[in-house]
């Protein structure tokens, strides 16, 4: 079943470390479960957001690019 | 500086038996292990070296504790921007004279040619959608970093707790960072 987004960050033209900090903002206000969809073209957010989501244990569901914009489904731990 | 060459070993001897062909191994260790809090020893005034602390301590702060213990030209960065002169004594009001405080009032190591290099960097930082430190320092204030001033640095430069910025923890001593270390923080030097 698909489950519904909660929220989307867009980090579109952000530089590092801004994604993650925003992900991490954002991801506050979620609940137990709700997916956090982010949008970012910092292409060293990939190796990020799986560094970042291994040790907050906020999952990283999906992962997908789409003309130079990556996109980040993680579920709140 | 042993503390971080130890804790570097550790680490590495930790992770080594998990996947010895794999390129992050850092990643691969599963599990609901506590992470470490990470404790920033803020020495430098330098604009690029107080940019990379900060960017540090609040991506540090989006996993976990961090501690930033502000010390020597690092303290300079947490004067409030607007104080001009500083300390009670001719040489302290000098000193702060020839090196204007405040985290946005940073020069470069290399390239600074009076200003001109630090206002390129923040001209490209804008270009490039950076955040300044002076941004990720209150990013970090509003998510939770400690940042601790060095009681020594305060007295040696005759500063007062007013002339530092809103939101600073208590003075501490060199006591108090060993201890945070020896009971597991990861300590970076910058």
């Amino acid at each position: 079943m698909a489950m519904e987004i909660a929220q989307t960050v867009d980090a579109k033209g952000l530089s590092c470390p801004m994604p993650i900090v925003k992900t991490a903002q954002a991801i506050k206000g979620l609940v137990t479960g709700q997916l956090l969809e982010v949008l970012a073209t910092d292409p060293g957010s990939v190796k990020d957001f799986a560094a970042w989501s291994k040790t907050t244990g906020n999952a990283l569901v999906e992962q997908t690019v789409d003309g130079g914009v990556y996109r980040f489904v993680l579920r709140k731990k | 500086m042993t503390a971080v060459s130890e804790a570097a070993q550790t680490a590495t001897a930790v992770e080594a038996p998990a996947a010895a062909p794999e390129p992050a191994p850092a990643l691969e260790s599963e599990g609901e292990a506590k992470p470490r809090d990470i404790l920033i020893i803020c020495y430098s005034g330098e604009l690029e070296k107080v940019w990379a602390a900060m960017i540090l301590a609040s991506t540090a702060a989006t996993m976990g504790k961090v501690r930033v213990f502000a010390t020597f030209w690092g303290l300079q960065s947490f004067v409030k921007d607007e104080r001009r002169i500083t300390g009670q004594n001719w040489m302290q009001k000098m000193m702060s004279f020839m090196q204007q405080p405040g985290i946005s009032h940073r020069k470069l190591s290399k390239m600074n040619f009076l200003g001109m290099g630090p206002w390129m960097m923040m001209r490209l930082a804008r270009q490039y959608k950076a955040a300044t430190p002076k941004e990720l320092l209150e990013i970090g204030q509003a998510m939770g970093v400690e940042f601790i001033p060095c009681q020594m640095t305060l007295d040696m430069f005759g500063l007062t707790r007013d002339d530092l910025i809103e939101g600073m923890a208590e003075p501490v001593g060199a006591a108090t960072v060993i201890a945070l270390m020896q009971e597991g923080s990861a300590p970076l030097f910058i």
